[in-house]
């Protein structure tokens, strides 16, 4: 047996060497360790959105005693978010209108126009809401008289409990958001 | 001086940084780009550095906290020294800083500098323009007060049109389910953190691209933009017809760099900071929000789509302009690069102009938003009642007290989401002007369950009136017909 000079290539592109080798398994380990951290900063990142599914924002809020709005009539009140930030200031009192149809019978509107979420003002001699953005109008029951948008007012479900009328808030309501299918359904007319 | 040498030469030894800056100021450019056109990607550098110093300086008094920020800008504006202007500076400094990546990016493309192979130095400057966008909406919302309240409302409200992403984008966005202190935080990260960062990492490929392709030559008729021979032609330019940048073509930049910081200044101190305006309490409805001014041309747009648009328009619309701007150096890639030689790009850019420009200057009126106080504010001028009947007299009243003002103008007051109706008789015929009244129709609500009967009459016989002196109010021609000239009312000029 002859004796074979045993000669060590350095490391081409087609042989993988030890140190290559560790380098990429350096590199996985890395992406690991990322992919690992990506799951907290995600749902960190994420965690407005996680939280509102399901309903997870709306509660009731009381916006004042029935007898605070006359029958027949369209009255502007306003509520606090149910979920208040220390730092939130004046941004969680919302105004809505209110009309009460008869008796315990009310529609509440969102302030927000549906074309593009502007306050809307109520003129009750003309009976309607006039939006000072784009010039969407909407009729006393809050479906849609004319302008852009393309459907009537958002409504907040309600409930009269106790001689208070009370409102499932918590959302800016929009165009596509879950809470603007509710003033879809035809309201009833006065 | 021996002692600053000195110092120079042991920072250099360690930094070797001196060599590679002198080589970037002195590589030769072509001799026919030291010239006015060529200023404007300095000027906006030069303006971004100016938001960025302008910018830190404001964060050390501004509170970005939704309850604060209001009052920490009024601070700003009355009680820190100086403070208003250099809130001046930051907020005129934004407007310039659209105005001149705009122009910038006009004549990039009326030169052909896009073209190969600068194609990535265009793309990254369509992102740079994106970037400069994002920048001025954000900093709108810093500028935390109504109008920044209710135009997040309508990012809101565009955003939530996404199909199924929509709600989940909108609570992203505002960092919670209403407009509030996360909305403004986030805001704020974006405005001072994320995306200025971008905008430094982008703007330093950008500059690094025009020095390693060096910068566009003055485009000339007739001379052709081929892949395989462009590189060899424009060192061979360079080389011939060529001078260092520094100091042959930098005196331009650096003269229009101190004249924007000055009229940028000139801005701040004559005509001061923008707002805030009224507090951000959504509780104050009396408002009527109004983007700021590159963003009105899209105001104006929003109101005069079809509402069926809409919607298509603006989920579609901005990613086809990006997609268009990104291929755009692809398509046209070769070629002409002289303005002269490319009548559709003169025209496209014409176009655009225009357009933006009109909806900018539509949307400084608004006619499409209704006057919501005229019907109190701005009565009906007294010729228009003078010498009317009873019925014609209560019919003014009724058109005052229903709001049709709001929308109507009358003697050149009034909203004009309507037409005028100085002369609506010689329009419509009584018979049209009440099916118009009860039924509206076009943009008009139907005011057939708001008006008694009493109070239709009475407006529509005011209607009746509206007409010149002169001209005779439209006829049914059919009254004639069935009822002879006793079915038309008779004829009463207006004085």
């Amino acid at each position: 047996m002859s004796t074979k000079l045993v000669t060590i290539s350095p490391a081409t592109d087609a042989a993988l060497s030890r140190r290559g080798f560790l380098a990429k398994v350096g590199i996985l380990f890395n992406g690991l360790a990322a992919m690992l951290l990506a799951v907290p900063i995600g749902r960190y990142l994420f965690s407005s959105v996680s939280r509102g599914t399901g309903n997870g924002y709306l509660s009731w809020v009381p916006l004042g005693s029935v007898s605070d709005f006359p029958e027949g009539e369209t009255r502007l009140a306003s509520f606090r978010n149910p979920n208040v930030m220390p730092t939130d200031g004046k941004t969680v009192d919302t105004a809505c209108w209110v009309r009460r149809v008869t008796g315990d019978q009310f529609q509440v509107f969102a302030i927000n126009c549906a074309h593009l979420g502007c306050p809307v003002r109520w003129f009750p001699q003309s009976g309607l809401f006039m939006c000072p953005c784009h010039g969407g109008a909407y009729y006393r029951d809050g479906s849609r008289a004319s302008g852009p948008p393309e459907r009537g007012l958002f409504e907040y479900a309600y409930k009269v409990e106790n001689g208070l009328v009370t409102i499932q808030a918590g959302e800016l309501p929009t165009p596509g958001g879950p809470t603007a299918a509710l003033g879809l359904e035809k309201p009833p007319c006065a | 001086m021996r002692l600053a040498a000195k110092i120079g030469e042991w920072l250099d030894h360690r930094l070797q940084l001196a060599a590679p800056i002198r080589e970037a100021a002195e590589h030769r450019v072509p001799r026919n780009t030291a010239s006015w056109f060529y200023v404007f990607g300095s000027a906006a550098l030069t303006v971004f550095l100016i938001q960025l110093v302008t910018g830190i300086l404001l964060a050390l008094i501004y509170v970005p906290s939704a309850g604060e920020a209001w009052s920490s800008l009024q601070n700003l504006n009355h009680d820190v020294a100086l403070g208003w202007f250099i809130r001046g500076m930051h907020g005129w400094g934004s407007n310039f800083m659209v105005a001149i990546v705009l122009i910038h990016m006009v004549q990039v493309f009326l030169f052909g500098a896009y073209k190969f192979p600068r194609e990535l130095t265009w793309i990254i400057g369509v992102f740079l323009l994106l970037m400069t966008l994002g920048m001025a909406f954000t900093g709108q919302i810093m500028r935390f007060d109504q109008d920044a309240y209710w135009g997040l409302g309508i990012g809101a409200s565009i955003a939530s049109r996404v199909p199924v992403i929509g709600p989940a984008a909108v609570k992203l966005m505002l960092g919670g389910p209403i407009i509030a202190g996360a909305t403004l935080s986030r805001f704020f990260a974006l405005h001072v953190f994320v995306i200025p960062g971008l905008l430094v990492a982008f703007v330093g490929l950008h500059l690094l691209m025009v020095l390693k392709l060096g910068i566009t030559e003055w485009p000339m008729p007739g001379r052709i933009v081929r892949r395989t021979t462009y590189e060899r032609e424009y060192h061979t330019l360079t080389r011939q017809d060529g001078e260092p940048f520094v100091p042959y073509a930098v005196w331009k930049d650096m003269f229009f760099a101190g004249f924007i910081i000055l009229a940028i200044a000139a801005c701040a101190f004559y005509f001061g900071p923008f707002g805030p305006t009224g507090q951000p309490d959504p509780t104050i409805i009396q408002t009527a929000p109004k983007p700021d001014y590159f963003f009105l041309w899209l105001y104006a747009l929003l109101s005069l789509l079809p509402p069926s648009m809409e919607t298509p328009f603006l989920l579609i619309g901005p990613p086809l302009a990006i997609v268009a701007l990104v291929l755009l150096p692809f398509l046209s890639g070769e070629g002409e690069k002289s303005w002269k030689r490319r009548p559709i790009a003169v025209l496209t850019v014409l176009l655009i102009a225009v357009t933006l420009g009109t909806f900018t200057r539509m949307a400084q009126f608004a006619p499409w938003s209704p006057h919501m106080n005229a019907w109190s504010g701005d009565p009906v001028p007294d010729r228009f009642v003078r010498g009317t009947t009873a019925l014609e007299r209560q019919g003014a009243l009724v058109f005052q007290v229903k709001q049709c003002r709001n929308c109507h103008a009358l003697g050149a007051t009034g909203g004009q989401r309507g037409p005028a109706l100085d002369s609506v008789a010689v329009r419509l015929t009584q018979d049209q002007l009440i099916r118009q009244v009860i039924q509206g129709g076009g943009n008009m609500p139907a005011y057939g369950k708001n008006l008694s009967p009493a109070e239709t009459t009475a407006l529509v016989a005011f209607l009746e009136t509206l007409h010149p002196a002169r001209q005779a109010p439209a006829r049914d021609a059919s009254r004639d017909t069935v009822l002879g000239e006793s079915g038309q009312k008779p004829l009463r000029a207006q004085p």
